[in-house]
């Protein structure tokens, strides 16, 4: 017997919600057999501003797309001007944006860790996160002056070098960093709340993850092994690493796949530590870009791609961002399809959704 | 689950110890660096009133005028990005790493003044 079907508005206003994103979620009793998704609350027009601003100063637009993973849509877009101008970017810089990209993902998945534990209603858990991101984030201010928006990459190389001796600190506290996220990454694996709000909820299988075009942790739960790192962009091909990837497809591989990324990125930041060689930083860029380029890089929460299109003028003709919540948006909602009511929250903060960095 | 309690009883005791991880913000000064932007400064008696730092600006928040002497920066529209430091060919600019105390209202524009420029002495 069927029951009545009722739609519940979910968002764009919600506790649980960083942003806005609008569900309205069909349900019969307490099921969810439908999830009708809506964006387009905070649209900005950022892509549209590449036409006035001189292709070097929109690396600051490009690194307000997110404030998350500000250091790598910036990277993302010098990376594909850098191309396109055939630009050969000196190999410490190289090292020095891997460093900080590594930051950045340390302090996404910390956030986003304790963003869940929130959503659990464990805030206990979810301070514990902060804290210890509050570390990544000071080492971020140490190195490159802004907490959350860096400013360090540009098109050529980066802005701001680290020194020797500041080197060898960030890989003593890197260290005391990996062993704070390691003791919760215990509670996150082990505790019967966490394993009670998360084991085999929002199913979704491998097939559906690699279909729907699922990306990131998201992809990487399910089992799907794709990590655009690998491609080996900036230092990457250099560094000993293999991405995380957990079988489950549930809530609580998801989970799994972030937490032990965070341990994964300390170690990479220690390896490139020690790996960097000396030089240059940066090279003089000369001319203007004449071509089209898509640029590829992992962010904390997926794939991320700008397209870019010079014509030689100093302003570029085009550029388009796919960021990785636009792609896992579908995945999601195939994950809500047959979920309780009360586990949607849950469900869709392990998509780590930025509708900032969607709707740009 | 015994463990578990025990990690999370074993952190209750050190933040017990070490008091709060947080600053009481506005009563205790926020944490900044050597490294921290937190405000463009300018010395005006080097500038030359080139423009260089405007035209550079990314957000448009500088504004220059030779014949009037000023030098004029928008801290509202200032993202404090460094390119008008890295910029300035005379190095008077500079980012200082204090941040300016939080307003309620705009516009927030500081103006300098140069010094008047000294008569040119004719040889006669």
């Amino acid at each position: 017997m069927t029951g009545r079907r009722t739609v519940v508005p979910f968002g764009p206003q919600h506790p649980v919600l960083p942003e806005p994103i609008h569900l309205d979620l069909v349900i019969e009793d307490e099921k969810v057999i439908e999830a009708i998704p809506s964006i387009g609350y905070v649209h900005r027009g950022l892509e549209k501003l590449v036409e006035k601003k001189d292709y070097k100063n929109y690396v600051y637009i490009a690194e307000r797309i997110c404030g998350i993973c500000s250091f790598i849509h910036s990277l993302g877009y010098c990376q594909g001007v850098e191309n396109i101008m055939g630009v050969e970017v000196p190999e410490r810089a190289h090292y020095l944006r891997t460093i900080w990209s590594e930051y950045s993902r340390m302090h996404s998945h910390l956030l986003w860790m304790g963003l869940f534990a929130d959503a659990m209603g464990f805030e206990n858990l979810f301070m514990n996160c902060w804290r210890i991101r509050e570390q990544v984030l000071d080492m971020m201010e140490e190195t490159t002056g802004g907490r959350v928006i860096q400013g360090s990459c540009k098109v050529g190389g980066v802005r701001k070098d680290i020194s020797v001796a500041k080197l060898k600190e960030m890989s003593e506290r890197i260290e005391k960093t990996k062993a704070d996220v390691e003791e919760i990454n215990h509670v996150f694996f082990d505790d019967s709340t966490v394993i009670h709000r998360t084991k085999g909820i929002g199913y979704l299988s491998k097939d559906d993850a690699y279909h729907l075009g699922a990306v990131g942790p998201t992809a990487r739960g399910c089992g799907v092994a794709i990590d655009i790192r690998k491609t080996g962009y900036a230092a990457y091909p250099e560094l000993d690493f293999e991405p995380v990837v957990e079988s489950g497809g549930d809530c609580y591989s998801r989970c799994m796949v972030r937490a032990k990324e965070v341990v994964q990125s300390a170690d990479l930041i220690r390896q490139a530590i020690e790996k960097i060689p000396g030089g240059d930083i940066d090279v003089k860029v000369k001319g203007n870009p004449e071509g089209e380029y898509f640029s590829r890089v992992e962010q904390p929460r997926g794939e991320c791609i700008h397209y870019l299109k010079g014509n030689g003028k100093k302003f570029l003709v085009r550029e388009r961002v796919r960021t990785p919540t636009l792609t896992n948006i579908p995945p999601l909602v195939r994950m809500l399809a047959g979920c309780e009511m009360a586990d949607v929250p849950v469900i869709v903060l392990t998509i780590d959704p930025c509708i900032g960095c969607a709707e740009r | 689950m015994g463990k578990i309690t025990f990690t999370m009883s074993k952190r209750i005791l050190k933040s017990l110890a070490s008091g709060p991880a947080t600053l009481r913000y506005p009563h205790e000064p926020a944490k900044r660096y050597e490294a921290s932007r937190g405000h463009i400064e300018i010395n005006i008696d080097d500038c030359i009133y080139c423009g260089l730092c405007s035209k550079n600006c990314p957000a448009d928040a500088i504004e220059v005028s030779k014949d009037d002497r000023t030098w004029e920066i928008d801290r509202f529209r200032c993202i404090i990005c460094n390119s008008c430091v890295e910029a300035c060919p005379k190095d008077c600019l500079s980012t200082s790493n204090v941040y300016l105390e939080p307003v309620f209202s705009g516009p927030l524009k500081d103006r300098s003044v140069g010094p008047e420029p000294e008569p040119e002495v004719k040889e006669e």
